[in-house]
């Protein structure tokens, strides 16, 4: 019985996040039919090997579907031998001693020879009843030899079944093979196209949807999609091929047994589809429960000290009650429910194969029908049953493939970065460091503007620093200057050209930034440090090291430059890991400088250091700082004040200090006493 | 495996009944024979009229006696996995800050909604298959033993085969398993890193590399799931080999049994059924030890954290607070270590605070302060010395007494889901409206009235609709709202920004002048106001008085101010303080800096 139980013990489930899609529950997809003609348009290229699986199938089939017919022949051989032996005993056990018979003389001969009356037509041998159809072969029989078992006969056949069954097995190791072959490599396909489109997309997508659900198209569901892509494609054809084939074989058999049998496809079909409609309400229930009970064990345990301080363990604990009361009641519903159709489908099975026992029964005593004939078909009845319920099943995994192919495809149809130049447009070299904002309109939102009318000019090695209070919109400036984001309108130009006209990664090359979160990837400290710069030398690298202060974390370590940074790894600290981001800053030498709050999560000591090294970094660079000290940017050359997503104010420390407006209320307050 | 016993009476009755549709599938092939042996070969068609309805009557038993097992599994399985997870939840609740540190938050997630699930999984799995399997297998052998007992080694043949196939199948693949596994996480870590990583990606037009890593990753989980696939897919027309060659071995030694008298024919087609049940019962039995192992590992980590001593216990017999010393907080001698490790955080503290009066701790990152926050809670029980609340020790007074005392504020603001009314009124749900609406206004939590719904806007499950410095109001205004005696916070102005941190300081000073006030920061500017600084550093007390006075006459407290004013303000403060240090001298301008 092939592919009966690989979708549960050969399969690794990957760990999915807790309260999500689990067993039981379907996932439907929304465009059933055209996500599904997607995905086989990925198996397009292979599509000749596509073929030769669904002919390996079916030749595997048909050979296992041949198989129990020829096992019947067996049978009925063994049971012709055996009552030839039992008529050539009971007359020699009746012939009177000394009777000799001629050699070659057979049963019909004998009858001859008897008188009439003798024996009646309907005589029984030793309890054998033997049947008409029988009844002439016997008569043939030669009855002064002691019949044996035809060897000769038997051995043919087992032979030919030993043939049968090991390319059936072949075929169906080869179509496996190449099956896999296919799938592999459409999940390999996608997982590339999806890691290319993470890096060809704008950022506002990923600053609306949460690192998790990417990574679980990337996993999860590219998985979900190779595993069952394969079960979807070998078993139907698997399926339908041993149905057909089986129905054949019954028919060739008996047409009235087969009949019979068949009556019992849409009574079990109509029982199954019934127990399935009617537990899938209780898997639904059991879905949503367990997200919810998920949920609040989620919360609780994140809020645990709260919970402890304000001693609600009383109120939280009730709630949890309530979830998982109501969790048990549907989960065994509805596994009681989903687990009464296996017996339901043996019930009508077994009365099927009863009814082919007793009707067949009655075949082979009215000659109709031989006992291997009745051995073959109960072998037959039984295999129909089972690729009817794996059909039923293979819709249910075409769903969830369908439902996973889709979420991968709707992250591939997002909208890529869009080209806003012209040609080749215009390539900027050696740039000084003029930054122009003229006009900038801009709206994360269409509709709800938040830079309204931006305009300003930075000349080389100046330093701008932009302020507001926390949720201000400072990150949008250097969105927008990096061309993460476009504006509106207006135009941001890098040494008086439009960046709009300039490819994304030659802007993106004029900046160097030391962001507020250190990312720093797997790998040695000097592959982080030379990511920005690879063919820095180690001079070059020595000499940046120096100026970002970073020398001393790097003596410190074991492995000196080789240190391995892990995600967990404790070696580092994040003031640590700050300084090696200016490091791979200083050692990139972009023109212009981003530094994002870069000292926010350091302690005040480690914060000076990094002062200390980012001022070395800014000299000779115009640069845009943001800063929740104010005291560390009194010096800037333009203060930008944004406040609600706008920038309201803007000019130097002191003249913004004599407007006493908001940067004015901002930088007081910080030192404002309760 | 405590949780099971209250099941025992339905886990007999899902063996008995288990044993029942296992006797039924072994009778129906005998029956079969029977009406081959009896009725067929012979011409008796009662004979077979009687033993077909026979039949009838064995499977529907069959089938009843497994729907009553399944009834009976399910609600085991699942009544066991509610009472486990229920279990889990229990000890997790009563744990202290110590053991949600050794676990961490995310774990204990896991694994009780995870590991739970995953044993539930097998328990009902085990109640079904593994109690049916063995029953079957035995059964089998013994009916085929008794039809022909000649041909059992076909049986035992092929039945070693199989073990064989499977095991050796597993033990090749094994290794690969895991290094998929591996594989599987490295995908996730180059994924994150290129997603969390994006601005500087990009900002370094690194793209290709990015790629390029993830292709390495890509082409690894490729080759080896071809190789694991490769070999598992032996398995199926392996196993169906084996019992295609197992009847026909069946049939051929059969034969000539047949001939000799030795074997009826319809022996010989019941062997063959017998044989076909017993190869898939050992199947099962496989599938099982799989299973198994997957879920011991999920059985080991529940069992640590039900194993797990709950390092703050409650008091037998419980003090109550003394009236006469309301709101007082006392550290007595308090040092604390955390469970593994070799030195103290926090050595030998010492201090008082009393209503009225604002107590702050301050210090460099990894300098203890928070501890000290969560002492008061009683979070954590001190290694040596004493903390007294009310004038009586803490591990004296029951939670709920401390609960009521203690109004904390943690770092990391957490809301519940439910709407801001609740989450403020959280301590308790009596708390009018008023003094809600007050806790609010004082915490600064203004953009309430900015929601359409006002207090009744709804809170998304940990607070996650709501940005840093609002969650952290709320959690200002739920701890207000509940009228404690002592108010902690914890870092709690760290997510606002300096003037809403003045703002709330100053309000908080005017409208709960009767608290005890505890704050532990980073920030000078806090604090400047605090009847008592006290300066932590490496675990000891560094300095203790006002600021002015730590100015003047603590190093750290200075290296600490000196990091966050720029010169000249560092020199004002000097100069207030009185310090005539050299760079006080050159400051003229102090007019930048306001005092109230």
């Amino acid at each position: 019985m092939p592919s009966q139980n690989n979708s549960e013990s050969n399969r690794r489930q990957p760990a999915r996040p807790a309260g999500h899609r689990g067993r039981g529950a379907v996932d439907k997809p929304r465009d059933f039919w055209g996500t599904g003609k997607r995905l086989i348009g990925y198996m397009k290229p292979y599509w000749k090997q596509l073929i030769a699986v669904m002919i390996m199938v079916a030749i595997s089939t048909v050979l296992s579907v041949a198989s129990p017919k020829l096992l019947g022949n067996i049978t009925n051989q063994i049971t012709n031998d055996y009552i030839d032996l039992k008529v050539y005993e009971a007359i020699h056990d009746r012939l009177p001693k000394g009777v000799n018979l001629p050699d070659g003389t057979t049963l019909e001969d004998l009858q001859k020879m008897m008188p009439a009356g003798a024996n009646g037509s309907q005589q029984k041998y030793e309890n054998v009843s033997i049947s008409d159809s029988q009844r002439e072969r016997i008569t043939k029989l030669d009855i002064t030899k002691r019949p044996g078992l035809h060897v000769d006969a038997i051995g043919r056949i087992a032979i030919t079944l030993i043939i049968f069954y090991v390319a059936s097995a072949i075929f169906y190791y080869a179509e496996a093979w190449v099956e896999t072959n296919i799938t592999q490599r459409v999940a390999y396909r996608l997982r590339r196209q999806l890691s290319d489109k993470i890096n060809s997309m704008p950022l506002d997508y990923f600053d609306h949807h949460e690192f998790g659900d990417v990574m679980s198209r990337i996993t999860n569901d590219v998985d979900t999609v190779s595993q069952s892509l394969s079960q979807v494609v070998s078993e139907v054809v698997y399926c339908l091929a041993s149905i057909i084939g089986t129905v054949i074989m019954m028919l060739s058999i008996n047409a009235s047994l087969t009949l019979v049998a068949l009556v019992t496809i849409p009574v079990s079909a109509i029982a199954v589809g019934l127990i399935v409609s009617h537990s899938q309400k209780y898997f639904k229930k059991q879905q949503d429960t367990l997200g919810d009970l998920n949920g609040h064990i989620e919360e609780v345990y994140s809020g645990h000290n709260v919970v402890k301080i304000f001693a609600t363990e009383a109120k939280t604990g009730a709630r949890f009650n309530y979830y998982n009361n109501n969790l048990y009641k549907s989960s065994w519903r509805a596994r009681f429910i989903s687990g009464i159709t296996f017996p339901i489908i043996n019930l009508i099975g077994n009365i099927g194969y009863a009814a082919v026992a007793v009707m067949g029964g009655r075949m082979v005593i009215d000659g109709r029908l031989s006992i291997g004939d009745i051995q073959a078909f109960i072998q037959y009845v039984s295999r129909l049953n089972q690729p009817i319920v794996q059909l039923s099943n293979v819709t249910n995994v075409a769903q969830s493939t369908v439902a996973a192919a889709e979420r991968v495809f709707e992250f591939l149809d997002e909208k890529d970065e869009i080209v806003t130049w012209e040609g080749d447009g215009e390539i900027i070299e050696n740039v000084q460091g003029y930054v122009d904002f003229d006009h900038v309109k801009f709206s994360y939102q269409k509709g709800k503007p938040i830079i309204h009318d931006f305009c300003a000019h930075v000349k080389p090695g100046q330093k701008v620093a932009i302020v507001g209070p926390t949720g201000a919109g400072k990150t949008t400036v250097i969105n927008l200057l990096m061309r993460f984001y476009d504006p509106d309108s207006g135009t941001i130009k890098l040494d008086h050209v439009d960046t709009k006209k300039i490819s994304r990664a030659n802007v993106r090359k004029q900046f160097g930034m030391v962001l507020q979160d250190t990312w720093l990837f797997h790998g040695t400290i000097k592959e982080n440090l030379l990511y920005g710069k690879p063919d820095a030398t180690d001079d070059d690298l020595k000499r940046a090291v120096k100026a970002a202060r970073a020398e001393h974390i790097i003596r410190a370590l074991p492995k000196g430059y080789n240190t391995i940074l892990d995600e967990n790894a404790d070696n580092v600290s994040a003031g640590e890991k700050q300084l090696l981001t200016i490091t791979r800053a200083m050692l990139a030498n972009a023109p212009i400088l981003i530094l994002d709050e870069a000292t926010s999560n350091v302690d005040t000591r480690t914060e000076e250091l990094i002062q200390d090294a980012m001022d070395e970094l800014m000299k000779g660079r115009t640069s845009f700082v943001i800063a929740h000290r104010l005291s560390t940017i009194r010096d800037a050359d333009l203060i930008l004040v944004m406040n609600h997503g706008d920038i309201i104010e803007t000019g130097t420390h002191d003249s913004l200090m004599k407007q006493s407006g908001f940067y004015a209320k901002l930088y007081n307050s910080q030192f404002e006493a309760a | 495996m405590k949780f099971l016993a209250p099941y025992w009476w339905q886990i007999l009755l899902v063996i008995a009944f288990t044993y029942g549709e296992v006797w039924t599938t072994l009778e129906l092939p005998s029956v079969m024979s029977d009406i081959v042996n009896k009725g067929i070969i012979t011409g008796d068609m009662d004979y077979i009229y009687q033993r077909g309805w026979f039949m009838v009557i064995i499977t529907a038993l069959g089938s009843l006696s497994a729907i009553i097992a399944g009834f009976f599994a399910s609600r085991v399985g699942t009544g066991f996995g509610r009472d486990l997870r229920a279990g889990v939840y229990k000890k997790v609740e009563g744990f202290s800050l110590a053991e949600m540190r050794r676990f961490s938050t995310s774990s204990l997630i896991t694994r009780s909604t995870n590991d739970v699930e995953q044993i539930q999984q097998v328990a009902f799995f085990i109640m079904r298959i593994a109690v049916r399997a063995p029953l079957m297998a035995i059964g089998a052998i013994l009916s085929a033993f008794r039809t022909a007992p000649s041909m059992t080694w076909i049986m035992v043949l092929s039945v070693i085969t199989l073990l064989v196939l499977v095991i050796s199948v597993f033990m090749i693949a094994m290794p690969k398993f895991q290094l998929q596994q591996k594989l599987v996480d490295a995908l996730n870590q180059v994924s994150r890193e290129n997603l969390t990583g994006l601005r500087v990606i990009r900002a370094f037009n690194n793209e290709k590399i990015e790629k390029q890593k993830f292709n390495e990753v890509n082409r690894d989980i490729t080759k080896t799931g071809l190789f694991i696939n490769r070999i598992t897919n032996i398995l199926e027309p392996g196993m169906t080999m084996i019992i295609s060659f197992t009847t026909l071995a069946v049939v051929w030694i059969g034969a000539g049994m047949v001939m000799d008298d030795k074997l009826e024919i319809g022996n010989m087609m019941a062997f063959m059924q017998y044989s076909l049940q017993v190869i898939t019962s050992f199947l099962m039995l496989v599938i099982i030890m799989v299973m198994v192992p997957r879920a011991h590992v999920s059985v080991e980590r529940i069992s640590e954290i039900l194993e797990t001593d709950n390092s703050v216990r409650e008091p037998k017999n419980p003090q109550k607070p003394d009236e006469s010393k309301r709101g007082l907080v006392e550290f007595k001698h308090v040092t604390f270590t955390y469970p593994d490790a070799e030195s103290p955080v926090l050595n030998d503290i010492d201090f008082v605070t009393k209503p009225g009066e604002t107590t702050a701790i301050i210090g460099s990152t990894g300098s203890g302060k928070s501890t000290v926050a969560n002492l008061i809670s009683r979070l954590y029980d001190v290694t040596a010395g004493q903390v007294r609340l009310d004038g009586v020790d803490l591990r004296s007074l029951s939670h709920r007494d401390i609960a009521k005392i203690v109004g904390f504020v943690p770092q990391k603001a957490v809301l519940f889901s439910g709407t801001i009314a609740s989450n403020i009124k959280y301590a308790r749900a009596d708390i009018t409206d008023e003094a809600m609406r007050r806790a609010a206004d004082i915490a600064q939590a203004d953009f309430i009235k900015d929601l359409p719904d006002g207090y009744r806007a709804q809170v998304a499950r940990s607070g996650s609709n709501f940005s840093g410095g609002q969650k952290q109001r709320l959690a200002i205004a739920r701890a207000i709202a509940k009228d404690p005696e002592v108010l902690v916070f914890d870092d709690s102005f760290s997510a606002l920004d300096y003037r809403t941190d003045a703002r709330l300081r100053r309000e908080l000073a005017k409208r709960e002048s009767d608290k005890t006030i505890i704050i532990i920061t980073q920030r000078i500017s806090t604090i400047r106001e605090a009847n008592q600084i006290i300066v932590l550093n490496d675990g000891g007390v560094a300095g203790k008085g006002t600021h002015y006075e730590l100015l003047k006459s603590c190093e750290v407290y200075r290296e600490i101010a000196e990091s966050q004013f720029s010169e000249e303000e560092m020199a004002g403060e000097l100069k207030l303080a009185g310090v005539s240090a050299d760079n006080a001298s050159d400051a003229s301008n102090t007019g930048e800096v306001k005092y109230a």
